[in-house]
């Protein structure tokens, strides 16, 4: 029995599996519309959530499954102080597979050891978020066809934005990938990814607080919100908020080919302008995150 | 100064200067009823500082290895029996280490749910790294 708790939990052999499935998936949804007809996926939710938690249950739905589960801590046993060992124990009697979502670092980890069914981390904390960074892969290889050889800028909250060091890590797997960090001082990507991702693994990176200066370089660029729930203080989300707002004239210079990626949701760093030029890709991304979630529970399914 | 040799026990030797005591009390040496020599600052030719520290124990004990390995790897452990010592010469850091050690980050699921075991993975063996299994926080 799998789960998926961290992106490196997959090697590049099963993303590439993943990626094809996906890709499989959305050219001929109707292969797939039965495949998991009497399976139940049970979206435990303890931290708010909108397009994880919603393409997690449409990817079941189109798969044929079916759906049970809470969207908030305060309509769980959660409330009454049950911990996550009890919670998943008895979720995995009525269900076949966990889809997590949990503020704290690591519970989705201790659910995989007592849950007895698959769980896949739909977010934990400022940890990991690895269907995330396999939407973002998916998103990348439909619109560049490769991993290699690209350079990939992260701009916004490089600290507490899960989904940059789970990419990093799955992007530092491939040959010749650049990076480019940009971010105000206060928000730079933790020591341990530089020091045991991108250096250990000898990826050329590079670290700056001025967008423009790097934007002609990038063939992706991967904006991201501040995140006001990551503080705990206000005044520092105040000061920090809008550090960098994506706008059409900052993309004057900007490949004519590059990709802008975000996670979602936004707040107000990519200018809805910018939603009309050709390079935005992010909506797309959103919609490539169902696929690629019914490829990852088909196959932590085992479903043929 | 002078600590006469010891017939049945065991001998921590080179220990970085200054962990001796740290050692004296992880180990939970301070509860046994035989005979503990901690020394401090002794000669020492092989570190740089040209200082070690030594444990002597006068009895056959177990020893949590991994305790050792994760505070200082570098230190020779010297079985006694009836006076031929057997040399282990270096303590390698262990794989994984359990409830020595609790994670401080008050965002690791283990700051809410107290029954969990605090379990630190060794992720950098040559800066002797180790970070908690749930939220990857490095060990201090």
């Amino acid at each position: 029995m799998r789960s998926l708790i961290d992106i490196l939990d997959l090697t590049t052999a099963e993303i590439d599996e993943l990626v094809s499935t996906a890709n499989d998936i959305i050219a001929d949804p109707e292969k797939y519309a039965h495949k998991c007809q009497g399976k139940k996926l049970a979206t435990l939710f303890f931290e708010p959530s909108t397009r994880t938690r919603l393409s997690f249950e449409a990817a079941m739905y189109e798969l044929g499954g079916n759906v049970l589960g809470f969207s908030e801590a305060q309509s769980s046993s959660s409330a009454k102080g049950e911990s996550v060992s009890d919670t998943v124990k008895v979720v995995g009697y009525y269900a076949d597979i966990i889809a997590m979502r949990h503020p704290k670092e690591g519970a989705p980890l201790v659910a995989s050891m007592k849950a007895g069914i698959p769980v896949i981390n739909a977010g934990d904390g400022g940890h990991n978020h690895p269907t995330q960074t396999l939407t973002d892969l998916l998103t990348i290889n439909r619109e560049k066809g490769r991993f290699s050889g690209l350079t990939v800028g992260f701009c916004g909250d490089l600290k507490f934005g899960r989904t940059v060091h789970s990419l990093i890590g799955a992007l530092s797997r491939y040959e010749k990938v650049k990076i480019v960090l940009v971010s105000p001082k206060e928000l730079t990507v933790p020591e341990y990814i530089k020091e045991e991702v991108l250096k250990a693994k000898n990826i050329e990176f590079v670290e700056t607080t001025d967008l423009e200066e790097v934007m002609p370089q990038l063939d992706i660029l991967y904006m991201t919100r501040v995140q006001r729930e990551r503080f705990f203080n206000e005044q520092d989300y105040i000061r920090l908020k809008d550090s960098y707002i994506l706008t059409p004239e900052k993309l004057a210079t900007a490949k004519p080919d590059m990709c802008i990626l975000h996670p979602l949701p936004r707040v107000n760093e990519i200018a809805v302008a910018v939603d009309d030029d050709p390079r935005a890709k992010y909506f797309e991304q959103a919609k490539n995150g169902k696929y690629i979630r019914m490829a990852l529970i088909l196959k932590l399914l085992e479903v043929e | 100064m002078t600590v006469s040799p010891i017939e049945n026990g065991i001998v921590l030797d080179h220990i970085t200067a200054g962990k001796g005591m740290e050692l004296y009390k992880v180990l939970g040496l301070a509860e046994l009823d035989c005979l503990v020599a901690v020394i401090n600052n002794a000669y020492s030719k092989k570190s740089p500082t040209g200082k070690k520290d030594i444990i002597k124990i006068d009895a056959q004990i177990d020893l949590d290895f991994d305790i050792i390995g994760y505070i200082d790897p570098g230190i020779t452990v010297n079985i006694i029996k009836n006076g031929v010592n057997t040399k282990m010469e270096k303590i390698d850091p262990p794989e994984t280490i359990e409830g020595i050690i609790k994670c401080k980050n008050p965002r690791c699921i283990t700051s809410v749910e107290q029954e969990l075991p605090h379990i630190f993975k060794l992720t950098d063996r040559e800066n002797m790294v180790y970070r908690c299994i749930y939220c990857e926080s490095k060990a201090k």
